[in-house]
This record gives structure tokens, C-alpha cells and sequence, in this order.
């Protein structure tokens, strides 16, 4: 590591470290590209609570005191100041109670995506700018760059489409990108491992982060029995029928919360044709299956639409639409529909599983003109 | 300094053994022993070394309960303690209480003061300790524990006195205070980390926590520390000498540091009662700044504060002691604890003034709310 004077008067940039490969490479590369640098690990969620889902070998934990002792040592090796700051109270409020109440509406929320306009980079920000760093950079997967023709911070994927998380970014404010650097963006994993290793981080090798880092063993049911047991919330009554679209009961389910568009195994019916879940509907706690086709659906309504790329346009745009992380985006048409931040989108072609409380990320090429979440 | 490597250079026997290099380390631990009693105006044979304030705080309240005896076997043991109280001795209770014992945590007022009426008040046939602290850390106050030794002395109850954060800094006298057990530590004093003490007055009920070989009269077994005892008590021995004078320089600081702050920062006050405080602590409260942010500018800027209580990860919680005073979590988050220490001077506590009030402005300014 060359030496990098952290005493220097510039004003530093706030990296956010997890501990992970990926942050820690992010602080050690702007140190040897002589930056000075402060690394924050935010601590989200108290590992000690809920101690029934602490099971030997689960996965999925985050905040944990591994993943701090690792972000510290790195700090460490890399001669730079380092602080945890404790956002517990803002993620439960932002992101795991939200989590649990679209859950019990009967939707699949992305906490990924609050956590990131909510807490990375609202709370996070704001950390960063009271300690006196305006920059922040963390270890996403994405690219920002400045239009000087549109007066935009325009938001890219990455290179490495593999690892490419704009669908969780696409909440992002011109504000919060104005701020925002994303070193990795340009990067491959296997070299951003290959750098870490050059570094001799010892980091180098740990495995990549798991889905929902709250969630041990993605096992989101047994969050939210445990969370609303802790809270003192009654869980609500959640048997209910199984039932096809043309109104035949198949069986029973345990609640609706254990379900999400498109699943099919667990269903715990034995029929001829595969069946998918088309639709849960929290308020009658029914859970609708049907066969593949059933499946597919031409049209969404995006709500809560955030504009990144572009300005929010006035007539129907082209745009490929990504619909889930795992979801190759899709050709469709953006059309206003009068009112604010609400988006219809047209596909071109049907889709399988569109399902609410994911979102809707638009894209044009590498970029990403906007999103919003799936009503 | 000089002491601790002198001694580990020189004294490697084994206090407990029979050979004369053993005989020598014994020597100097004993002598150890004489210079912390003497601290406290205890007798040696009364002071049990252990490795920290922690322990000695396990020691005196595990050990004191679990030997404690009462009229009717029938009930469950009873501890009064305060909800001020370190963790080390909050968390002793706690684990009491996992074992069946009855534990009142004494709520205290804005003052951060207990109340010597609701000790009284607590005061049960089967109560078998009282466990108040002698300065709080995080306020500075002062307990009564000389009014609190009188009611434990009538009730014929053992007192435990955490006495960490006091020793060093204002005068011990162990049997004025009437107390039975009281818990130090080293550190504080400026020694090694690693090192404390718990007095124990003769003729007290103690059960051992930890169990092995014969040392420290059967009261804390392992292989004495001796370099980090005779460390402890050469400190001792030097606070001693300059109690008087050091707290007074402190005091003054601490005060012209606080006058700065109040003058110049609105929002800003004192947490607790602001007389009847160890000289060289100051916890304020600054009105709608976010504590957190507030100690990491300052730490950037070369100031060492800090607020709440750190978690095991190093984040930070609001503090329970500040809770306890009525500030409420969204209180306690805007609260910094600034210790003052031998080396502050007028300029440098000047500096700080100036930071703070730097700080909380820009903080105000980008409005990062607690």
C-alpha cells in the first residue's frame, strides 16, 4: 500500500464497508489512488434479537460481529479512520417493518431497495456529510456519470452484467447520485478479487454476501413469525383456501405470506399439470394457482416512479423493463398516465409471474431511465 | 511506566511458589497490596487483586449473594442495586435474577442521584446485598454512600460500592463510606489495563466465582499478575500524593470547558446534577444533534469524546444511564461525555469548545437530527 497522507486537508470520502470483498476493495483502490478516505460500517439489525432464528450455520447474517471485526481490520491494514455508526432504528423503521407489512399484504417487497434510498443513501449520506465527507463510495455493481447535455447524473449497469445491481438502485435521487461513486462499476468480480488479492486483504477470499441480509437462510416466513412474536403483534389470521382462478378450492395454506407469484413448489396440491401461484390476495387470505399460461400478463402499473436517467417524460417511451433481479429485461412501452409518478407499462410480449411489490426498472441499453414498484 | 517494564524485566517468579524468585515476586506483590490499601484506607489482607473493575464487580456481587444468609430460606434472595449502575453490576444482577434471586433496580431522578429513603424503602428481611456505585460514569455523580452505609449498617445488609470511576479522583476512605465491598481498577489510575481490585471488608460473606488454586485467600484463584499489581500500586501510590492537587486543576478545567459550551452553544446543558460531580467528567446534552456523528467529527479533528455505550461491534447505543435520567432515547442520542485526564490543559480544552461549537453548527446546518 503506498502512502497516502489521511491527514491531508482534502475532505475525505466516506466509504461504506461491510466487510465484504467488494467495500473493501472499493476503500483500499481510493487509498492507493491517494484519496483520503473514512470507512463507516453502518450496524443495521441486532443480531441478538429473534434468538430462535439462530440456528447453527445460518446464513444471511448481517451486522454480525465477523463482518465488523473483518471491515476493521481492513481499516487497519489500509491506515485509514474507521467508525460503526448504529442505524438500527432507522432500518427497522425504513426497511423491516415495511418489509413485514407488504409480506402480510400479500406482496413480495424488496428490502434491498429501501434499505438503499433509505438508509445507504439518505441516512448514510447525511452520516457521511456530518463527519465531513461529501463523497461517499460504496461496493455496488453499477456506474454513474454526469450528461453534460441533459444536466443529469445518469445511472449505468455494470460491466459485469452478471453482478450488475442497478435493479436495487433505481430509487436514487440526482442528489444522492451527485454524490456517489461506484469504483466497481467498471469492473468484473473475478478482477475486483484478483485486486483484493493484490492488496492482500485478507478478505480476499470470503464469499459473497447472501439475498436478504437480515433473513437467516432466506427463510422470510420464520422472520416474520419471529419479528411479530418479538413486536407483540398478533399474527394475523392466515389459513386460507387454495383456490383456481375459475373458482375451484384445491386445498389449504398456512397464509399468503408464504407465497409469491409464480411458486410452485410448497403448494402441497398434487395435480396433472404444474401449477403456479397467479395471485394471493391478503384481504380474503385466498391464494389463487393456474397453470403456466395463467401466468403471464401483458401490462403493469408501476407506482412511486422515480425518474434517474431522464426527465420524466411527457409521452410513451421504448424501454426494456426488468421486472424481478433474476429477470431478463423486457421490451415494453412506458406510458404516462396522468397522474404523478404512476407508470403503465406495455409489453411487447406477455410475462410470466408479474408480481406486486417487486419493481419495474425501465432501461435503455446500459441505461437506466427510471423504476418504480409493481402495484 | 517505568515500574511495569522494570518489573516485568525483573520479576518473573511465581508469587506462589517457594523458591526465592517466587519469594521475590511475592514481595512486590504484597507491597502492591500495602499501596492500594493504603489508597483507601483499607488494610492489606483486605484487598483481593483481579484482572479489572469487571471482575471485581462479579466478584463482589455474585460472590456476596451466593454466600449471603437471612432469616427465611423460604424466599428468594434480594438485591438493591440502581438502574445507574455499570454493567458489570447490572448485568451480575441480571444473571442473579436467571438464578432465581429478586433484584430492584432504584430508578433515579434527573439528578442521576439515588435516593438513600428508597434504599431504605427497598430493604426486605431476605435482602442480602446493596450494590450502589460511588461516582457514576457517565454523569460524575456522587452517590450518598455515606448515608447509604448507615441505613445497609442498620439492616445489617453488606454494601457493595463500585468504586471504578471515583478512585483516583476525589478521597476513599472505605470505612466511612461504610462499605463492605468496593470494586477498583487500575486503569483509571493510569496503570496497565488489566489489573483491579475489589476490597473486602474482614469479616464479609464471600463466595469465590472462579475456582483453581489457593492465591489471594481463596478468594480469587490463577496465578497472581504481579508486573500489572505492582503497576497498580505504584499509580495508587501516585494518585495519592496529588489527589487533592489534580482534582482541583480538573475541576477547573472541566468547569471552563462547560462555561464555554453553555455560553456559546444554544440547546446545550448539563445531564444530572451539575454540583456534587467527580471533577473531571462532563456529560451534556445538546439539543437535537446527533451524538454519533457529533463523536466521529471530533474524532476526526483529533478530539477523543465519546456518548451512549458502545456495543459489541463497536456502535453505538443510547446509554442506559442516560435513559434513566429522563432524557429518553431521542435524548440520549443527542448527548456527548467528554473525561478529562492528567494531560488536558487550559488550550486544549479551549480547542475543544471550539470544535464543538464548529461541529454542532455544521451539523445544524446539514440538519442530521438524532
Amino acid at each position: 500500500m503506498p502512502e497516502t497522507d489521511q491527514n491531508s486537508g482534502a475532505p475525505p470520502i466516506a466509504v461504506a464497508m461491510s466487510g465484504g470483498v467488494d467495500s473493501s476493495t472499493v476503500a483500499a483502490l481510493l487509498v492507493r489512488h491517494g484519496k483520503r478516505v473514512v470507512g463507516l460500517t453502518m450496524q443495521l439489525w441486532n443480531q441478538r434479537r429473534l434468538p430462535e432464528l439462530a440456528a447453527d450455520g445460518a446464513t444471511g447474517r448481517c451486522c454480525s460481529i465477523d463482518d465488523v471485526y473483518d471491515a476493521r481490520r481492513v481499516a487497519e491494514q489500509i491506515g485509514i479512520p474507521y467508525y460503526v455508526v448504529n442505524f438500527e432504528r432507522q432500518f427497522e423503521e425504513r426497511v423491516v417493518k415495511p418489509f413485514v407489512a407488504e409480506y402480510l399484504a400479500g406482496r413480495t417487497p424488496i428490502p434491498c431497495t429501501l434499505c438503499n434510498n433509505y438508509i445507504k443513501f439518505d441516512r448514510f449520506l447525511e452520516m457521511a456529510d456530518a463527519v465531513g465527507a461529501w463523497q461517499v463510495a460504496t461496493g455496488h455493481y453499477a456506474r454513474v456519470r454526469f450528461d453534460e447535455a441533459s444536466g443529469r447524473y445518469q445511472l449505468l449497469r455494470a460491466v459485469d452484467a452478471a453482478k450488475d445491481q442497478t435493479y436495487f438502485l433505481f430509487g436514487l435521487t440526482q442528489a444522492q447520485l451527485a454524490r456517489t461513486l461506484f469504483p466497481l462499476g467498471e469492473m468484473a468480480k473475478p478482477s475486483v478479487r484478483e485486486l483484493a488479492r493484490g492488496f492482500d486483504l485478507a478478505v480476499a477470499e470470503k464469499g459473497d454476501s447472501q439475498e436478504i441480509c437480515f433473513v437467516p437462510n432466506g427463510d422470510y416466513a420464520a422472520f416474520l413469525s419471529a419479528y411479530l412474536k418479538e413486536t407483540g403483534v398478533e399474527e394475523p389470521r392466515t389459513r386460507g383456501p387454495i383456490v383456481t382462478s375459475d373458482g375451484r378450492a384445491l386445498g389449504e395454506h398456512q397464509g399468503v405470506h408464504h407465497f409469491t407469484v409464480g411458486q410452485r413448489r410448497g403448494l402441497g396440491i398434487a395435480t396433472g399439470e404444474p401449477l403456479y401461484v397467479i395471485r394471493t390476495d391478503a384481504a380474503t387470505q385466498c391464494v389463487t394457482v393456474g397453470g403456466d399460461e395463467e401466468l403471464r400478463c401483458g401490462r403493469l402499473f408501476a407506482r412511486d416512479v422515480n425518474w434517474v436517467s431522464i426527465a420524466a417524460p411527457v409521452g410513451p417511451v421504448a424501454a426494456a423493463v426488468k421486472i424481478r433481479n433474476k429477470h431478463h429485461a423486457a421490451p415494453a412501452t412506458l406510458c404516462p398516465t396522468g397522474e404523478l409518478e404512476r407508470v403503465e407499462v406495455v409489453f411487447d410480449e406477455p410475462q410470466r409471474a408479474v408480481t406486486p411489490g417487486q419493481a419495474a426498472v425501465f432501461y435503455d441499453g446500459d441505461l437506466v431511465l427510471g423504476g418504480g414498484w409493481i402495484e | 511506566m517505568e515500574t511495569l517494564i522494570a518489573c516485568l524485566d525483573q520479576v518473573y517468579g511465581n508469587a506462589s511458589s517457594i523458591h526465592q524468585f517466587g519469594q521475590a515476586a511475592k514481595r512486590r506483590l504484597e507491597a502492591a497490596r500495602r499501596q492500594v490499601a493504603a489508597l483507601i484506607h483499607a488494610d492489606a489482607a483486605e484487598v483481593v487483586f483481579t484482572c479489572g473493575g469487571t471482575e471485581a464487580d462479579n466478584l463482589a456481587v455474585l460472590g456476596a449473594v451466593r454466600a449471603g444468609r437471612y432469616p427465611d430460606p423460604g424466599l428468594s434472595k434480594h438485591v438493591i442495586t440502581s438502574a445507574i449502575e455499570h454493567p458489570a453490576v447490572l448485568s451480575a444482577c441480571g444473571q442473579l435474577e436467571r438464578e432465581g434471586v429478586a433484584v430492584t433496580r432504584l430508578r433515579v431522578g434527573s439528578a442521576g442521584v439515588v435516593n438513600p429513603d428508597d434504599v431504605r424503602a427497598a430493604l426486605r428481611p431476605e435482602t442480602v446485598l446493596i450494590s450502589v456505585m460511588h461516582a457514576n460514569n457517565e454523569l460524575g455523580t456522587i452517590q450518598p454512600i455515606v448515608e447509604i452505609g448507615r441505613i445497609a449498617r442498620q439492616a445489617v445488609v453488606p454494601l457493595h460500592v463500585d468504586g471504578v470511576q471515583a478512585l483516583g479522583k476525589i478521597p476513599v476512605d472505605v470505612t466511612a463510606l461504610g462499605a463492605d465491598l468496593y470494586s477498583m481498577s487500575a486503569h483509571k489510575l493510569y496503570a496497565p489495563k488489566g489489573v483491579g481490585a475489589l476490597y473486602v471488608r474482614k469479616g464479609t460473606r464471600l463466595e469465590p466465582v472462579m475456582f483453581g488454586g489457593h492465591q489471594e485467600r481463596e478468594r480469587r484463584p490463577g496465578t497472581e499478575n504481579v508486573p500489572g499489581a505492582v503497576a497498580f500500586g505504584a499509580a495508587a501510590e501516585m494518585v495519592g500524593r496529588n489527589l487533592a492537587a489534580d482534582a482541583e486543576r480538573m475541576g477547573g478545567l472541566r468547569d471552563r470547558f462547560e462555561n464555554a459550551v453553555l455560553g456559546r452553544i444554544s440547546g446545550a446543558r448539563i445531564n444530572g446534577a451539575r454540583w456534587g460531580r467527580l471533577p473531571n467528567t462532563s456529560s451534556l446534552h445538546i439539543d437535537g444533534v446527533d451524538g454519533e456523528a457529533l463523536v466521529i467529527a471530533l474524532d476526526l479533528r483529533g478530539f477523543a469524546v465519546s456518548t451512549g455505550a458502545a456495543c459489541s461491534s463497536g456502535a453505538i447505543a443510547p446509554s442506559h444511564v442516560l435513559t434513566a435520567i429522563g432524557l429518553g432515547a431521542d435524548g440520549a442520542r443527542s448527548s456527548l461525555r467528554v473525561s478529562l485526564g492528567r494531560a488536558n490543559t487550559a488550550a486544549g480544552v479551549d480547542a475543544l469548545a471550539e470544535a464543538l461549537e464548529a461541529s454542532v453548527a455544521h451539523l445544524r446546518r446539514i440538519s442530521v437530527h438524532a
